[in-house]
């Protein structure tokens, strides 16, 4: 999609596989090997081989190179291997550049994947205490110095205006989010919250991590791995599960862009770069807010969920909690990453695929046309997956 | 040495070390004295350099005192950053306790005169594999200071050390050393002790080329936005060019001071050392119209409300650190 005209990618190429490891707080194995065996299980699920691939994609934040995961795999030559940056606003546009490259003939089989131990090895939700001068280390060294560290903080900024702009308090706003959430992953086995349902006075008695934001407003940090198999819609429709086509697929960056502190820019109350994406994905798909049967909104963080139902223009500004609290969107089914896992968005690609196979375990009856989203706050992507055939092309 | 393959603790110390390669050793560091007419006759009485170009009124620095103007003194270095401490800390682990300077080379770009105040920043620019020296077996560490007056370049010093232990001392694997008793875990318990002095210090601020001026400002108690030269829109954060004309010429205007919370930010979890949960940070909009990240001071944190006005203030933190915070203006404290 470009930001000016429609694209020609819509409708080229397809999921057809979908495979992860378990999601836990201590995987006891390398991050190499949790990409190997998610890589293997997508493959596994897709009814192809090792040998069949000649493309991979991850991001440029994962530790396993393409080719190392290709040699664990038993992979032989790739003709097509791409990283892409901003940590998870990278999810989506994975699927992307694996649709644009089997869509010009670069590649026939591209499998995109993330692992990490994040919980067990790295956390993010440390915080960050010292970047390297670069442009990049730079851009949120402005932060540091004053105690504003960690990814909380920097989405609380943002989040406390919307309160402002909307006269919310973060119980009402942000409280159904976490509720809904956590309500489908009580009925998903493979989620880390299984079982354990929360209620809104629930989210109300958590601490507070970054005012506004609380605990239950922030997802969990895990270990996993999960992977993605892309290849041509054509080739698709022999294969053992039916497609997921990649209906339309946007990445987008706004003005004054800043990786994860867009402080300095407009009024704070939305996320621009996700209407770069949103508006290229309804023009691409042809579809509206109201042809979606299910959305998968990456929920790191509550608050960017509701600024991202209103940027995609389900409902008008401010108006994102009655929304949720009100269920009118069947949301992050699998439970999202407040529920299931939070692998960077890719855990939520996979969901929507399932959705379209009928195998979620909170299915929507018949649900042919899904939106999925990328990391927010960040430069991100989207994707509109749909059935074979929901769609005309 | 060279000839011999290293065994597995050796590899993994060694990928351990070139992990700090091209992170930085000092940043933003500040020369702790202008340079001076008495400091360059000392250094030409002791080196018996009689060359005119170091005496009168249009005097120079012999360019071979680059060093002189960024070392630490006695008290060691203020501004070093946690990677070059925990570099070193490292080594010791490895049992290379013992330190000699090598070598160093320079190079010139301007000549320093009297009156000049420098500032500099040092990357750890190379850690070498393991070598076996006369003096003992280790690995040479190799900064590189960038040093600079006014912003501009005025010189490159490259110094090396070799970090090693003495001939007849082994180098330690970790496991032994932590069974160890005496100077070891002294020694240990030392490199802990100044593990937790950095930890406490708030994170510094991450200056480059691009942004040194607005540093600099800061330090000399001003707050500097840049102006675009061509359509004299303002900016901040610092960048060199002007992202609603692309022009790439600027200068600064001095802020007033003046200023109302746009946001804020409550932190409570996780706890950093150098900050007393809870604490609030505040996104603070100058009367200029710009925006920059910054605490409000002498306010209770459950008090801090979008709209609050506030004022500039420049305070001290960790005795070599210059930050602007904002204070309530004068009768808004407690509003």
């Amino acid at each position: 999609m470009s930001v000016r005209t429609r694209d020609s990618l819509g409708g080229r190429a397809a999921i057809v596989g979908i495979g992860a490891t378990e999601f836990s707080k201590d995987s006891g194995r390398s991050e190499l090997r949790l990409a190997a065996e998610s890589v293997r299980a997508a493959l596994a699920d897709a009814g192809l081989t090792p040998a069949d691939v000649d493309g991979l994609v991850t991001f440029t934040m994962d530790t396993s190179p393409e080719i190392t995961v290709a040699q664990a795999c038993g992979m032989g030559e790739l003709s097509f291997f791409s990283r892409v940056h901003y940590g998870g606003g990278a999810a989506c546009a994975t699927v992307q550049q694996a649709a644009l490259a089997v869509a010009a003939g670069v590649a026939e089989v591209v499998v995109c994947y993330r692992a990490f131990n994040e919980r067990s090895g790295r956390r993010f939700g440390s915080g960050v205490r010292h970047r390297e001068p670069s442009a990049e280390g730079t851009a949120l060294g402005w932060t540091l110095p004053f105690g504003l560290l960690t990814p909380a903080s920097w989405v609380a900024m943002t989040a406390q205006r919307y309160l402002y702009a909307y006269g919310l308090t973060p119980e009402d706003a942000f409280g159904p989010v976490a509720v809904t959430a956590r309500r489908h992953a009580a009925a998903n086995p493979a989620a880390y919250f299984h079982g354990r349902p929360i209620t809104r006075a629930d989210h109300a008695a958590s601490r507070w991590i970054a005012e506004p934001l609380r605990l239950l407003d922030c997802c969990q940090e895990t270990d996993g791995g999960q992977a993605l198999v892309v290849t041509s819609v054509e080739r698709a429709r022999d294969l053992r599960q039916p497609p997921a086509v990649v209906t339309a697929a946007a990445q987008g960056a706004g003005r004054s862009q800043e990786q994860m502190t867009s402080f300095y820019r407009d009024d704070l109350t939305g996320l621009p770069e996700m209407s770069v994406v949103a508006r290229q994905l309804w023009r691409g798909s042809g579809l509206a807010p109201a042809d979606i049967d299910v959305g998968i909104l990456y929920d790191h963080f509550t608050p960017f969920v509701l600024m991202q139902l209103e940027e995609f223009g389900f409902c008008a500004p401010g108006e994102a909690p009655a929304f949720v609290a009100e269920d009118r969107l069947p949301l992050n089914t699998h439970g999202g990453q407040l529920g299931e896992a939070y692998l960077h968005g890719m855990n939520g690609v996979a969901e929507a695929v399932r959705q379209l196979r009928g195998t979620s375990v909170n299915q929507v009856p018949g649900a042919a046309r899904t939106l999925v989203t990328a990391g927010t706050g960040v430069p991100t992507s989207g994707l509109v997956l749909t059935a074979d055939g929901a769609v005309e092309g | 040495m060279d000839d011999e393959f290293p065994t597995r603790d050796e590899d993994e110390l060694h990928t351990r070390l070139k992990a700090y390669e091209g992170r930085a050793a000092t940043v933003a560091g500040v020369g702790r004295d202008p340079v001076n007419a008495p400091m360059i006759r000392h250094w030409c009485e002791a080196m018996g350099d009689r060359n005119p170009a170091y005496t009168g009124p249009d005097a120079i620095a012999p360019p071979t005192m680059l060093q002189a103007w960024i070392m630490g003194g006695l008290s060691g270095h203020g501004g070093r950053a946690r990677a070059y401490g925990e570099l070193l800390a490292l080594l010791d682990e490895a049992g290379c306790t013992s330190v000699v300077a090598t070598d160093c080379e320079q190079e010139y770009l301007r000549p320093l005169r009297p009156g000049d105040e420098v500032t500099f920043d040092t990357v750890i620019e190379s850690v070498s594999g393991r070598k076996t020296t006369k003096l003992g077996t280790g690995y040479f560490v190799t900064t590189r200071t960038d040093i600079r007056v006014g912003g501009a370049s005025a010189g490159t010093h490259r110094f090396r050390i070799l970090k090693y232990a003495p001939a007849g001392h082994d180098l330690k694997d970790r496991d032994q050393d932590r069974n160890q008793d005496g100077d070891r875990n002294q020694d240990g318990d030392r490199n802990q002790d100044r593990g937790r002095q950095e930890a406490a210090r708030r994170p510094r601020p991450v200056v480059n080329r691009d942004n040194a001026g607005f540093w600099e400002g800061v330090r000399r108690h001003r707050l500097l936005v840049q102006r675009c030269t061509a359509c004299a829109t303002l900016r901040f954060p610092w960048l060199p060019g002007c992202g609603t004309c692309g022009s790439a010429g600027w200068d600064t205007v001095e802020a007033s001071g003046e200023g109302t919370v746009y946001s804020y930010v409550v932190m409570h979890h996780p706890p950093f050392p150098a900050f007393s949960p809870p604490y609030a940070i505040g996104l603070i909009e100058l009367a200029e119209g710009v925006r920059i990240v910054s605490n409000v001071v002498d306010v209770p944190y459950d008090k801090v409300r979008i709209g609050l006005p506030v004022e500039l203030e420049f305070r001290a933190y960790d005795d070599d650190s210059v930050l602007p915070v904002f204070r309530p203006r004068a009768g808004e404290a407690a509003a």
